[in-house]
C-alpha cells in the first residue's frame, strides 16, 4: 500500500470495487463515465471476473441484479441520462433487496445536457429516482484516494444491508488524475453477505432481529422466489395489508436502524468557526481551500463534508451549525442539498445557497467572496 | 394432479391467477414435462420471467425463480447465467414483454448466444392490462386500443430471432402440447441461445373480440393454421397466407458466449492479450 500511484477518480473506483470483491460489471458506454467500464473490461478477466457490455443502460442494471442473485458482487457505472434509464431496475433491487452498486458520474442536465462538463444535479435523483418508498444509500467521495476506499465501503454496505448503494462522482473527480498515497486506513476489508443457516428452514425475507434477511444465491440449493411485487417473508406476492405494512417498514427501516454505521461526515475546523460551509464532491475541494486560505487571513471558516449523502447527515449538520453566523451551501445545481440543510438546521441559522450551473467548478474565490460579504 | 405436478409445481400457490381457458397452463404443463424428461435437478434450474400474465409462471414452479421487470427478463438472465454458468436458465416472456418493451434485449440475446432458453408466450395481445394490441397482433384485429382494428404491421417472432442470430429457433402452439415438450427439450439441449415461440390463446382479451368465441375455437384455429416445415415448403405464398410454420425452424452451430468468456479469462491469466 505504500507506493504512490497516479490515479483518476474513475480508476480508483474500479480498484476499490475489485478490492472489495466485485467480480461482475455490466454497463453501457456513456460520457463521462466510460473510463470506468474500460478499466473493468481490462481488469476483471485477470481476476476471473466478468465484464459485459450490454445493449443499453436498462439491460446493464438488469444483468447486475441477475449476477448478484447468483452470488457475485456486481457493479455498474453510468451518467445522467443512463442513470435515469436505470431507475426502474434500481427500484427492483431495492424492493427485492439485491445487493448492487451503481456509480453515477454526474454531468449537467436534464436530458443530454452538457455531457463533458461537471455537475451535482443528481443529488435528489439518487435518493428519489425510482418510484415508491425505498431504502438507498448514496456516497460521494471527493478525491481519488477517497473514491477507492468509499467504493470498497459501498460494496460492503450493499452486501451487508442488502440495499443498493450509489457512488456519486462528478465529471471533475472522475477525470482528475492525482497522486495517491494509500495508507493503512485505505485497506478495503471484504465483507460478504449473510447466508442462510444450514440445517434450518430458509425464509428468504425472514424478519430477523437484525432486519437483514439471509441471502441464498441461486443454485445454492435453496429454491425460492424473487419478485418486484410486494412480497411476504416467503418471497411470494402478498396483498394482505398488515403484511405489506410490516414488510415495507422493515425494508425502509434498515436505513434508520443502521444510520450511524452508514453516515460518514468529515469536519475541517468546524468547532471555532463563525461560518460553516457544507459541501460535497469536487466542490468540497474548493471549500477546503477556502477554509485554509481564510484561516491565514485570520477568518474562522469551517467545512462539514458529507461523505454519505443519503441517509442525509442532518443531525451532524444541525450540531455543527449551532451558534454559527451563517451556513453556506455551494453546489453545482440550482439548490438541491441546500433544502436538506435547511430541513436539518430548521431556521436556527441563516443559510446561503451558492449555485453554479454552467458546467464549471465553483471556485474557492466564489465561496470566499460570499463569506466576505457575510462577515 | 399426478406425480409430475406435485414434483415441479408449488402446489400451495395454486390455483393460479390465469383466466379459465387460458393457454398458459398448457405451456407450464409442457415445460415441467420437458424438465422431467431432461432430468435436470430442480436446484440447478433457474426460471426467469418478465411482467404480464406469462410473468406469473415463475411463481408456480419449484425452481430458482426470478420475476423481474417488464421486458427485462433476458437482461437479468444474462447476469445470472454469466455469474453461475452451471445454472440451466429458462426465460419466460410474453409477446409484448419480449418484442415491444424488451425487443432490444431479445435481439441482442440472439446475437450474443448465451446458453439459455427463451420461451415466448405469443397470444397476440396484452392480456393482463385488458387487451391492448401488441407487436404481434394481426393487422385489422380488434383490441381495446384498436377499437376500429389495428393498423400496425406485426412481427414474426421466429423470423426476427433467426435474423438477429439466434442459434436455435422453434415455434410451437398450445394446441400441439406434446410437440411443445419436444421442442423445449431440444431447445434446452442445444448449446447456445434458443428461442421457442409459442402461439397460444387468450380467449378473454383476444378471442372474444375477434370472432373466436371460446378457448376451443382458438385451439382449433391453431390446429387449422399451423403447418409443418416440410409441408409449407411445397406450398405457394398465396396458400401460406395466414398460416404459420411449427417445429424446429433454425439451428446453427455458433460459439457459445459463456464458454468463450471462460476461454478469454484463461488467456488473459496466461498473459496473452489478443484473442485473435
Amino acid at each position: 500500500m505504500n507506493d504512490a500511484k497516479l490515479l483518476a477518480g474513475s480508476d480508483a473506483c474500479v480498484f476499490g470495487a475489485l478490492a472489495a470483491g466485485v467480480r461482475f460489471f455490466a454497463g453501457y458506454p456513456i460520457t463521462p463515465s466510460s473510463e470506468i467500464a474500460n478499466l473493468f473490461a481490462r481488469e476483471l478477466p485477470k481476476l476471473g471476473g466478468k465484464f459485459m457490455q450490454m445493449e443499453d443502460e436498462i439491460a446493464s442494471m438488469g444483468a447486475v441484479i441477475g449476477a448478484s442473485c447468483a452470488g457475485l458482487k456486481a457493479i455498474t457505472a453510468t451518467s445522467g441520462p443512463g442513470f435515469s434509464l436505470k431507475q426502474e431496475n434500481i427500484g427492483f433491487a431495492a424492493e427485492a433487496e439485491i445487493p448492487c452498486v451503481i456509480i453515477n458520474v454526474m454531468r449537467y442536465g436534464p436530458s443530454t445536457g452538457l455531457p463533458t462538463t461537471s455537475s451535482q444535479g443528481d443529488f435528489m435523483q439518487t435518493r428519489w429516482g425510482t418510484h415508491g418508498d425505498h431504502a438507498i444509500i448514496v456516497i460521494a467521495p471527493y478525491t481519488a484516494r477517497e473514491a477507492y476506499r468509499e467504493t470498497g465501503r459501498a460494496v460492503n454496505l450493499s452486501e451487508r444491508y442488502r440495499i443498493p448503494v450509489i457512488i456519486l462522482l462528478d465529471e471533475i473527480l472522475s477525470h482528475l488524475r492525482e497522486r495517491v498515497e494509500f495508507k493503512e486506513e485505505d485497506i478495503v476489508t471484504v465483507i460478504d453477505r449473510k447466508g442462510p443457516v444450514p440445517g434450518t428452514p430458509y425464509l428468504p425475507y425472514e424478519d430477523t432481529d437484525d432486519m437483514i434477511p439471509p441471502f441464498a444465491g441461486f443454485g445454492d440449493g435453496y429454491r425460492y422466489h424473487i419478485t418486484g411485487l410486494i412480497h411476504d417473508k416467503t418471497g411470494f406476492p402478498t396483498s394482505d395489508p398488515g403484511t405489506i405494512d410490516r414488510v415495507m417498514r422493515r425494508m425502509n427501516g434498515k436505513l434508520d436502524y443502521y444510520r450511524d454505521k452508514i453516515v460518514r461526515v468529515k469536519y475541517v475546523d468546524v468547532d471555532n468557526a463563525d461560518v460553516l460551509i457544507v459541501a460535497f464532491g469536487s466542490v468540497a475541494r474548493s471549500a477546503e481551500e477556502v477554509v485554509r486560505s481564510m484561516k491565514k487571513a485570520g477568518k474562522r471558516v469551517g467545512l462539514l463534508r458529507p461523505v454519505t449523502l443519503w441517509p442525509f447527515p442532518d443531525r451532524e449538520i444541525r450540531e455543527a451549525a449551532a451558534g454559527k453566523r451563517a451556513v453556506i451551501v455551494p453546489e453545482m445545481n440550482l439548490g438541491q442539498m441546500v433544502r436538506e440543510v435547511e430541513r436539518a438546521v430548521a431556521g436556527t441559522v441563516p443559510i446561503h445557497p451558492l449555485n453554479r450551473i454552467d458546467g464549471g467548478l465553483i471556485t474557492p474565490h466564489e465561496i470566499s467572496d460570499l463569506i466576505e460579504e457575510l462577515l | 394432479m399426478d406425480a409430475i405436478h406435485r414434483k415441479y409445481l408449488r402446489m400451495d400457490k395454486l390455483p393460479h391467477i390465469w383466466c379459465p381457458g387460458c393457454g398458459n397452463g398448457i405451456i407450464m404443463g409442457s415445460f415441467i414435462r420437458a424438465i422431467d424428461r431432461l432430468g435436470y435437478d430442480q436446484d440447478s434450474v433457474a426460471a426467469v420471467s418478465g411482467i404480464g400474465c406469462s410473468g406469473r409462471i415463475t411463481g408456480y414452479m419449484d425452481f430458482n425463480t426470478l420475476h423481474t421487470t417488464h421486458g427485462r427478463a433476458l437482461a437479468f438472465a444474462t447476469g445470472l447465467k454469466m455469474a453461475k454458468p452451471g445454472l440451466k436458465v429458462f426465460v419466460f416472456m410474453g409477446d409484448g414483454d419480449a418484442t415491444a418493451i424488451g425487443g432490444n434485449h431479445l435481439i441482442h440475446a440472439c446475437r450474443r448466444n448465451i446458453d439459455m432458453t427463451a420461451i415466448i408466450f405469443n397470444n397476440h395481445i396484452y392480456g393482463m392490462t385488458g387487451g391492448q394490441y401488441s407487436p404481434t397482433t394481426p393487422r385489422d384485429a380488434y383490441a381495446t386500443t384498436a377499437p376500429y382494428g389495428t393498423m400496425d404491421p406485426h412481427f414474426d417472432i421466429a423470423k426476427l430471432c433467426v435474423g438477429a442470430g439466434a442459434s436455435y429457433v422453434a415455434r410451437g402452439t398450445s394446441y400441439h402440447a406434446k410437440m411443445l415438450t419436444d421442442l423445449i427439450v431440444e431447445g434446452a439441449e442445444h448449446k447456445g441461445f434458443s428461442v421457442i415461440e409459442i402461439i397460444t390463446h387468450c380467449p378473454v382479451n383476444f378471442g372474444r373480440r375477434n370472432e373466436l368465441e371460446t378457448p376451443v375455437d382458438m385451439l382449433l384455429w391453431q390446429k387449422d393454421h399451423a403447418l409443418r416445415m416440410a409441408k409449407a415448403a411445397k406450398m405457394t405464398d398465396d396458400e401460406l397466407k395466414d398460416r404459420f410454420v411449427i417445429g424446429r425452424i433454425h439451428r446453427a452451430d455458433i460459439p457459445e458466449y459463456v464458454e468463450e468468456y471462460d476461454r478469454l479469462i484463461e488467456m488473459v491469466r496466461k498473459g496473452d492479450t489478443d484473442r485473435g
